[in-house]
């Protein structure tokens, strides 16, 4: 459950973005996630409503813009879809793969009032 | 020392460090840090809604101003009442800077500092135990113990002879790098030394989180399935070094090596690993060499290395394979310990 953690550093995050805008409170948050970013959607969902609670976020919209896993292989080349840390090549085989893209873990936006 | 000269006493006891809460229902996350045979205790209580703010002017730099008011940001587009913000900031931002914080501060003392992951009774405390006794004397070592309630890893470590603190996370499920940074300040560790930080038995939480390790070390046990590393892809794709612990109980247990070892190669393809038993002693020779070639310090290298060193295995390890025995040479461990 690391993923509450993980929404106390993003109410970290709002608070202070908050304050130094002189709003008072979040209308929505855009996140980033990498489906290769170790956060488990449901415990996400889940651990929400409880992390938010009484603070800037508690009435805000949230948009999670998940970004794929993709990867190159380092024997042939190709890129592909990485759907696990462990996905081989799907054309030669390879584990050697260097992730690309699917480890984000950010805040892109926030509208606040 | 000098990593913490700027501050004054009264910042440190104001510091409240970021949110170390998980998995708890409760407004507020707490956790404890008890250095074992002092008598003083720290206590961090903060709620959610405090942090954040306590840190400017500490010198971490990432607070921008840019958003002096709604209609200024550059990045920001103005509707009627509403602004956006395009912050595009790291989640764990606050988090990953502390723990670059600590990794300088280890790098100016020359601490060779490791994060111990496992589940939960792979044998981390046995297995430091084991290396706490054997390497004690030979240079000083630390420990940082995180678990979320009692103090009894801290106490079996303490029982070497080693200094130990003690991190009680609470309901939190791994330990984050403002918690090190805190059990530093305790722990005073001195310099050329080796700091083993014991991190809550969990293979999936503390893979997300930076401590300012030198290494990550894995270790799982026989006991365990073989097919751990795939199961929990996160954590051993973060480590440098996986230990197979438990070795002796290979005989009465349906596991195979290899292929928990082709596993872990599936997920990551720089770790190394170290086959041993904490309990015979089997194999801990090649974890000590392992030591050895992480550490810059030379006790440690030529203790690990020369025929004469009580830790030396009875298993010949060649002089002159490795790159630092050919530099330091085979001198007895103790007279290492005195030139530095």
């Amino acid at each position: 459950m690391h993923e509450l953690s993980i929404i106390a550093s993003i109410v970290d995050i709002a608070e202070a973005e908050v304050k130094k805008a002189g709003a008072s409170q979040v209308e929505s948050i855009e996140l980033e996630i990498g489906e290769l970013a170790g956060v488990e959607w449901q415990a996400l969902d889940f651990a929400w409503e409880v992390g938010v609670q009484h603070s800037v976020l508690e009435q805000a919209e949230r948009q999670v813009n998940r970004i794929p896993g993709q990867a190159r292989c380092a024997e042939c080349k190709s890129s592909f879809l990485m759907e696990q840390i462990f996905d081989p090549c799907p054309i030669c085989g390879s584990y050697f793969n260097e992730i690309l893209s699917g480890k984000e873990l950010r805040v892109k936006a926030l509208t606040v009032t | 020392m000098a990593m913490f000269s700027n501050f004054s006493i009264s910042q440190f006891l104001n510091f409240i460090p970021m949110c170390g809460i998980c998995g708890c229902g409760q407004p507020d996350g707490k956790f404890r840090i008890t250095k074992i045979g002092a008598e003083h205790v720290h206590e961090n209580g903060h709620s959610h809604h405090e942090h954040g703010h306590h840190h400017h002017g500490h010198g971490h730099g990432h607070d921008h101003d840019h958003h002096h008011a709604p209609h200024q940001h550059a990045g920001g587009k103005f509707q009627p009442g509403k602004t956006v913000l395009q912050i595009e900031q790291d989640i764990l931002g606050k988090n990953n800077l502390l723990a670059e914080r600590n990794r300088g501060f280890f790098e100016a003392k020359n601490i060779l500092a490791l994060n111990l992951v496992s589940s939960p009774g792979s044998g981390k405390t046995a297995l430091l135990e084991r290396t706490l006794a054997d390497l004690k004397n030979e240079f000083p070592c630390y420990v940082i113990e995180g678990d979320q309630q009692t103090s009894n890893d801290a106490n079996r470590i303490a029982a070497t002879g080693a200094e130990v603190v003690q991190i009680n996370t609470g309901k939190g499920c791994h330990l984050e790098a403002d918690m090190v940074h805190d059990a530093l300040k305790q722990l005073k560790p001195a310099d050329n030394s080796l700091l083993f930080i014991e991190n809550v038995g969990n293979l999936v939480c503390p893979a997300m989180f930076d401590l300012g390790e030198g290494a990550r070390v894995v270790i799982i046990s026989v006991t365990e399935g073989e097919d751990k590393p795939i199961k929990y892809p996160d954590m051993f794709h973060t480590s440098q070094l996986c230990i197979i612990n438990k070795i002796d109980l290979l005989p009465y247990v349906n596991f195979n090596v290899e292929k928990a070892k082709e596993y872990a190669r599936r997920v990551s393809h720089i770790t190394e690993f170290i086959e041993l038993s904490a309990t015979t002693g089997e194999g801990m020779d090649k974890w000590y060499e392992w030591l050895g070639k992480q550490s810059s310090v030379r006790s440690l290298q030529s203790a690990v290395y020369s025929p004469q060193s009580t830790v030396h295995s009875p298993l010949p390890i060649a002089i002159g394979t490795s790159p630092q025995s050919a530099v330091i040479g085979p001198q007895p461990a103790n007279l290492a310990a005195d030139q530095i």
